[in-house]
């Protein structure tokens, strides 16, 4: 034996094992355990799925109660054949697993605030915020409703069944490839996680409710006065989704404003509070949805449309499916992490929803004693708070452990030591629908089994957060469109700003009846639609929030067209719902060249001028104009506004875009458009459009000198991967359309699943999502439909009963469940 | 002729161990150990032997997956790590890491005998 090499020898080996067994610190973030990520028989490699790879498999399998069999098509969409319903949610769970296992766990992790278990102290931001927020009390009060309901109970426990028996017999070499990546493994799901999921999706929602704070900072920006101005009540240009005119029941609850509001809450004559919420969801949030009757269809039949727009992720949020049990027979999208299908059809009816937008969180100044938190000033008295713990752990570190005080109206979110940005010392509790018991499950799991109109209403009727438009149609040829959540019945401007928490007198005082929501049956119009505008005109009794969280121009758009269409086909709604005709550039155009002075612009500007005027209108990914317009617009509203705006260190709400359009349109002598900083001048519109499109110029020539002055490459959409990892993104996708066109794809928000069910008495349907059917980046079906998404292109749906199944030329494999 | 048979014996127990997924990623770095110290060579000899044997091992199971898989995440992987999106550059350095693990498992195997 040579001792000294030997040492030396053992000693390198043994660092170099342990070095590549190790995460190694790099730029911000760590690599994987190099040595295991790299290892052909465990790592990574084993996640490069054979391009030929089969599907067909015999699984003998404990928790069925009968075989049962899953047949996938061409796009590897599976449609399950059970014996019974529990089975189908085992399986529906099992393959949810089995295709998206890390996207379940991620996003559960973030709504459970537990990321910093993951990724370490960079997730304790996002942690504490959810905890604070009360996300997981509210999930733990949503299980309980889930679990009473023995349907939704039975339901989800087969679920999560499913989904533990393929992570227990997951080997180490199949975990999914993000799990390597960050070196970490799944934990067996629960009932809790699919709640967690769904609480997720209400705050994603129903996150305008945050604007309490940020409204209260603009109000007290600006003054009241000028706030008003800035703020309008609602935009003339708005078409809700029930008529004008259609007229409402007086209100089973008579709603007052407080008798010192103006004081205390409007704060009118004096500075308020100031606060600052760290995160905000994207205010982008919307969806389109229409249905259009018999009488306006080539075949005589209903069409039926949705559209959700949501952040675009891979893996993606929804996963395609079929469901056919002696119960029913259903097909549409899900949401990996919970059961039933969310948003589809069955072979009587179909649905589809989008965002109510309602405001149903509000915020309230709460007085402690003292630092402490013990005991709070309510109703001329001190109360004692109750405390609930949370204890975020953090991945090599020690934990975090945040103490919230529980009040009478919610959770104290911002206290002493969690303080918003501005750090003002104030506490505010959080009141949220969310916070309450419901069982949002059960909504779906009965339109599953819907067959006519009274199922889909009876489905609904429970629903509670977030606040959705439920559109429907069916084979019998009835169309129908409901608002459905549960509403606080406000006075006028109830929640727009933070309000005071010493007495009962700001507290919600009801919910709105579900028979007083607004909805709409077979009407004379032959179409319902909506688009995430404000849903009735001001004849309703009740507030719904203010005006800004309601975009109004895609819902004007559907409905002008929907009203001079006949004959309709599903080939005409595939061109409506990717349309990218932009209805604000055909009002502001106009306008904006006549306050233009032509004479006053050079011959290069001359030439951007050219393409604006020539411009057909369109955000087609060729257009040039498109892109002159877009910047040209956002300069003209910068201009005008950014003197009011500009001394502030906080952050704050700009003008709705709508309110800027309809200054445009209707106010020549519109007092913003003076800047405040000069003194002796009085600028006008002409001031504000010259100078705006002087600066246009340069960004345009800037965009121009990069090749990147088509709309396509200006606007530079892209799905990100969850993890925001470039390499397992689909960037610089070429797809036109825009934020206030009915094709809404924004940079990274948009269509997240396009859906088209013609109700023939054979029910036909057309879909597509920006994403696949596989979650793991090394399958080819990762990302299989994004370029038919990019160019607008449909799948005909595969909607098949089992005989079919078993001889269809489009299925491609056979998993067979057998009961063990 | 030694060589040789270290070469065959270190490549088959290191992919007979690495089917055992319960066992860590480093099992082959044992099984390199055992066969340098049980067909004893010079130590320049046995660390060649076990890098050769490993190197091609990997290289070889990682070209049919990547084959296989048409490229599709050597090349993701190859821009996360970042190795500027080349799966041949993946490739090696896969094999290489297996390598250099092997090879200096065997070295040290090989100076635990007397010479």
């Amino acid at each position: 034996m040579r001792i000294v090499p030997l040492i030396i020898s053992a000693t390198a080996t043994t660092a170099l094992i342990v070095v590549l067994n190790m995460q190694l610190p790099v730029g911000t973030g760590k690599t994987p355990r190099l040595g295991y990520f790299l290892s052909p028989q465990q790592g990574f490699w084993q996640n490069a799925e054979p391009a030929d790879l089969s599907f067909d498999k015999n699984i003998s399998i404990k928790g069925i109660n009968a075989n049962a069999d899953v047949y996938f098509d061409d796009r590897l969409v599976p449609h399950i054949y059970a014996n019974n319903d529990t089975d189908a949610y085992f399986i529906q769970g099992y393959l949810h697993a089995k295709f998206r296992l890390w996207q379940m766990e991620f996003q559960t992790s973030i709504a459970a605030g537990r990321l910093s278990e993951i990724i370490g102290e960079d997730g304790l931001k996002t942690d504490k915020y959810f905890r604070r927020l009360g996300m997981v009390y509210g999930a733990e009060q949503s299980l309980k409703a889930l679990e009473t309901n023995p349907e939704t109970k039975a339901a989800t426990d087969a679920y999560t069944n499913g989904v533990n028996a393929y992570i227990s017999a997951l080997k180490e070499n199949e975990l999914p490839f993000e799990f390597k990546l960050l070196d970490y493994k799944p934990e067996l799901w629960s009932n809790l996680k699919t709640a967690l999921f769904l609480k997720f999706m209400s705050f994603d929602l129903t996150g305008q409710g945050d604007d309490d704070l940020w409204m209260t900072n603009t109000r007290n920006y600006l003054g009241y006065d000028t706030f008003k101005k800035l703020f309008p009540e609602r935009a003339d240009s708005l078409d809700p989704i029930i008529p004008k005119g259609t007229g409402f029941d007086k209100p089973s609850i008579a709603v007052k404003i407080p008798a010192n509001a103006d004081s205390v809450y409007f704060h009118k004559n004096d500075q308020g509070i100031t606060a600052t919420p760290p995160i905000i969801p994207n205010k982008n949030n919307g969806s389109n949805n229409w249905a259009v009757s018999g009488a306006k269809t080539k075949s005589g039949k209903p069409i039926l449309c949705s559209d959700p727009h949501l952040g675009l992720n891979l893996p993606s949020l929804w996963y395609e499916m079929q469901i056919t049990t002696p119960t029913h027979n259903t097909y549409g999208a899900s949401f990996p992490g919970a059961p039933a299908i969310i948003i589809g059809f069955t072979d009587s009816i179909a649905w589809g929803v989008t965002n109510a937008g309602r405001d149903v969180k509000d915020f309230y100044d709460i007085k402690f004693r003292d630092t402490t938190m013990q005991e709070y000033w309510f109703n001329n008295e001190w109360k004692k708070a109750e405390f609930r713990t949370e204890t975020i752990r953090i991945k090599n570190k020690p934990d975090d452990v945040e103490t919230i005080a529980m009040t009478v109206f919610g959770p104290v979110m911002y206290d002493h030591s969690y303080k918003s940005r501005n750090e003002d010392g104030r506490y505010y509790a959080v009141r949220w629908t969310a916070h309450d018991p419901s069982n949002e499950l059960f909504t779906f799991y009965q339109l599953n089994r819907a067959k006519n109109y009274n199922d889909y209403v009876a489905a609904i009727l429970p629903y509670q957060c977030p606040g959705q438009n439920f559109v429907f149609a069916s084979v019998s040829g009835d169309i129908a469109i409901r608002q459905q959540g549960k509403f606080v019945a406000k006075w006028k401007h109830q929640g727009d700003f933070v309000q005071p928490g010493t007495d009962s007198t700001y507290m919600w005082k009801g919910f709105i009846p579900a028979s007083e929501n607004p909805q709409m049956e077979n009407p004379l119009r032959s179409f319902v639609s909506s688009a995430n505008q404000m849903a009735v005109d001001s004849t309703y009794p009740y507030y719904l929030g203010r005006s800004g969280n309601f975009p109004v121009y895609r819902g004007y758009l559907i409905n002008r067209k929907l009203s001079s269409m006949d004959n309709i086909t599903p080939e005409d709604m595939e061109r409506m719902q990717t349309d990218n005709y932009n209805v604000v550039a055909e009002f502001t155009r106009p306008f904006l060249l006549k306050y233009l002075d032509e004479t006053k612009l050079n011959s290069e500007e001359k030439k951007y001028l050219d393409l604006l005027k020539t411009w057909n209108l369109r955000n087609d990914i060729q257009e040039k104009g498109s892109t002159v317009y877009k910047v040209f617009w956002d300069s003209c509203y910068k201009q005008t506004y950014s003197d009011e705006y500009g001394k502030s260190k906080l952050p704050l709400y700009w003008p709705e875009q709508v309110t800027f359009v309809e200054a445009l349109l209707k106010d020549s002598a519109y007092a913003f458009a003076d800047d405040i900083n000069t003194v002796d001048i009085k600028e006008t519109w002409k001031d504000v459009v010259l100078a705006a499109f002087h600066k246009a110029c340069k960004t345009l020539q800037k965009a121009s000198n990069e090749h990147k002055l088509e709309w396509g490459v200006f606007k530079d959409t892209y799905v990100n991967h969850l993890l925001k990892i470039p390499a397992l993104s689909r960037l610089h996708l070429p797809i036109g359309g825009g934020g206030e066109m009915i094709n809404a794809t924004t940079a990274n928000h948009g269509p997240s699943w396009r859906m088209i069910v013609h109700l023939t008495d054979k029910v036909q349907a057309f879909a597509v999502y920006p994403g696949g059917q596989s979650g793991n980046p090394g399958s080819k079906y990762y990302d299989t439909f994004i370029d038919s998404w990019v160019e607008g292109r449909y799948y005909s749906v595969l909607f098949l009963k089992k005989q079919e199944a078993e001889s269809n030329s489009r299925i491609k494999w056979h998993f067979s469940f057998v009961k063990a | 002729m030694k060589f040789i048979t270290a070469i065959i014996l270190t490549a088959l127990l290191s992919f007979a161990f690495g089917l055992f997924t319960v066992l860590p990623w480093w099992s082959f770095a044992v099984t390199s150990f055992i066969i340098a110290a049980a067909i004893h060579q010079k130590a320049g000899k046995a660390f060649l032997a076990a890098f050769i044997a490993v190197f091609l091992l990997w290289a070889i199971l990682v070209f049919i997956i990547d084959n296989a898989n048409q490229h599709l995440l050597s090349v993701k992987v190859a821009t996360i790590l970042p190795l500027g999106g080349s799966s041949f550059a993946l490739i090696l350095l896969t094999a290489f890491i297996g390598g250099l693990v092997a090879g200096l498992s065997a070295l040290t195997g090989s100076y635990l005998r007397k010479h």
